[in-house]
């Protein structure tokens, strides 16, 4: 299982290296995306500026909700990795050759949800910097943001190649899989919203409980992966 | 014989639980009149909330049948899923429970909403059981979406087996959620889970134990409408995948004793002639009408027409 794995994660790495399509359309979307929630929330106050010295409070909104506004940009951005992910699959019947080719499901399941674990964490580490330099996000419990990010990492990679195997047989799946997607991974988004909140903060004691939801939820979602893509996979 | 025999059965059994649910539809219906009767009638104004109490009649219960719902549906996936007693009827049954599931979640949501805006004095809060609650509505929106999608019976039990797997996920979440966060919304409160104390008057308790039968009553019915439905579509897109498959068949053998005919009379040099001089003369000419009645096609036919005017 963890060969087929190594070896599916090398194969989408691999592509992903060639095409470059995740590092040039995926990740600059989710800059996009924090452009935008800056423009939509965040507003220039030029009364601020007179008072020299002043606190500039127009970034006060922006930096309060910094870190569900970095959450909702890795989601959007996450959901499209999940297409571009199975797109892969879909071109050439390669989901047919990857379906004959006696790698056990499992592995399937987990190698793929690695190599989107891989590109979702360099996605997370650029976003992760605008927000730093944009909305003024300061973090001062550092290690407890990186567990919250890893763990909502493993979730997110999960639960999306669950669901995008799921949606990549159906002829609607541009459509379906937000719509399937982002209701489940909600909790997901919340728990880390609150534990990266927690880790801004510097409160480290209020974060562990959503901490340990993270890790709840995403052994429960490698498990049902794990359980189900041969099922998904036989369609 | 004994095919004839085990369809007169099939029918016969599908007519007792027609029956069946006809009865308990009558029941649900009776005993709702009764609830709202004695809910906004009979049973006194609160000490506290007043009139605004009688909402108590209508929302547990609601939300009582939302659990039920999802219970079932989520059982009936487990059944699906497990090799032994693996059966497309779990998998109508799942799909099913679902509907009615995501019925009762929109009500009690607007039930919910409606109790709220007095007490509470919004309509809306983000409170951790209203949004939990608010997504288990948009996951089985989604899972009933999935459900949707064309593709072979089986393999899309098989897929809508795994999404319910994921949007059950959220209702103990839902359950919990009052008790694990400290929410605005309160535990429930009537019957004290912990001591199994009752907290209520003698006439709202009956009203309110009312309430929950007719909506149980009212569930059942509708899920084994709902249930009949699916089985029901299952079967019309069977016999038209049939149908088509005969008239493919019919098609394909007219072809080709039109073929043999036009060979026979004008022997194969006219194939050189050109196809479409060859088609006409066989076209015209020969005695062989393109779709022959059949009838086997017939009954399918028939068959087919019955069941979906029954769906409609």
């Amino acid at each position: 299982m963890w060969r087929d794995a190594f070896l599916i994660m090398q194969k989408d790495l691999n592509i992903e290296l060639k095409s470059k399509v995740v590092f040039n359309q995926v990740i600059p979307f989710g800059l996009v995306v924090i452009l935008l929630f800056g423009l939509a929330i965040g507003k220039f106050d030029s009364s601020s500026l007179s008072t020299v010295g002043g606190n500039l409070s127009d970034a006060g909104l922006l930096k309060d909700a910094s870190a569900g506004l970095f959450w909702m940009a890795v989601t959007l951005s996450a959901v499209i990795g999940v297409q571009r992910s199975f797109a892969i699959e879909t071109q050439d019947q390669a989901r047919d050759a990857l379906r004959l080719s006696a790698l056990d499901p499992a592995g399937i399941f987990l190698g793929k949800a690695g190599a989107l674990l891989v590109e979702l964490a360099v996605l997370e580490s650029v976003l992760a910097l605008c927000a730093i330099f944009l909305f003024g996000m300061q973090i001062a419990v550092f290690w407890l943001f990186l567990a919250a990010s890893c763990l909502a990492t493993i979730a997110l990679s999960a639960v999306g190649v669950i669901y995008g195997a799921l949606a990549s047989g159906a002829r609607t799946r541009e459509t379906l899989l937000p719509l399937l997607f982002f209701p489940v991974i909600a909790p997901v988004l919340l728990s880390a919203t609150k534990a990266c909140e927690a880790a801004i903060v510097g409160q480290p004691s209020s974060g562990m409980i959503w901490i340990e939801v993270l890790a709840v939820f995403s052994l429960c979602y490698i498990a049902l992966g794990v359980a189900a893509f041969g099922s998904l996979l036989e369609e | 014989m004994s095919e004839e025999n085990r369809m007169t059965a099939v029918s016969l059994r599908e007519k007792r639980a027609q029956k069946a649910t006809t009865v308990v539809g009558i029941l649900a219906a009776i005993s709702l009149v009764a609830t709202v009767w004695l809910g906004l009638f009979i049973t006194p104004p609160d000490e506290f909330m007043g009139n605004l109490v009688r909402l108590l009649y209508i929302h547990p219960p609601i939300a009582w049948v939302m659990f039920i719902a999802y219970g079932v549906s989520f059982l009936s996936t487990l059944l699906y899923l497990w090799p032994r007693t693996r059966d497309l009827r779990f998998d109508r049954l799942a799909g099913a429970s679902s509907e009615v599931g995501v019925l009762f979640t929109g009500l009690t949501l607007i039930s919910g909403s409606i109790w709220g805006r007095p007490t509470w004095g919004t309509w809306w809060t983000w409170d951790p059981l209203l949004t939990t609650t608010a997504l288990l509505f948009v996951m089985y929106l989604g899972y009933l979406a999935l459900r949707q999608l064309p593709g072979d019976p089986d393999v899309r039990a098989k897929r809508s087996a795994v999404g319910g797997l994921i949007a059950f996920i959220d209702v103990p979440i839902v359950y919990f959620s009052v008790l694990w966060w400290k929410s605005l919304h309160q535990a429930p409160t009537v019957l004290d889970p912990t001591t199994g104390k009752t907290y209520i008057h003698g006439s709202m308790a009956y009203t309110l134990l009312l309430g929950f039968v007719a909506f149980t009553l009212l569930f059942i019915y509708l899920l084994a409408k709902r249930y009949r439905l699916a089985g029901l579509k299952d079967v019309y897109e069977r016999l038209s995948l049939q149908e088509a498959i005969e008239e493919r068949k019919l098609e394909a053998t007219a072809g080709q004793s039109a073929y043999e005919n036009a060979v026979s009379a004008y022997g194969p040099k006219d194939e050189l002639v050109g196809q479409n001089s060859f088609l006409e003369k066989a076209g015209s000419e020969s005695e062989i009408p393109l779709y022959p009645s059949h009838s086997s096609q017939n009954n399918l036919s028939i068959r087919a027409q019955n069941i979906r005017g029954e769906i409609i």
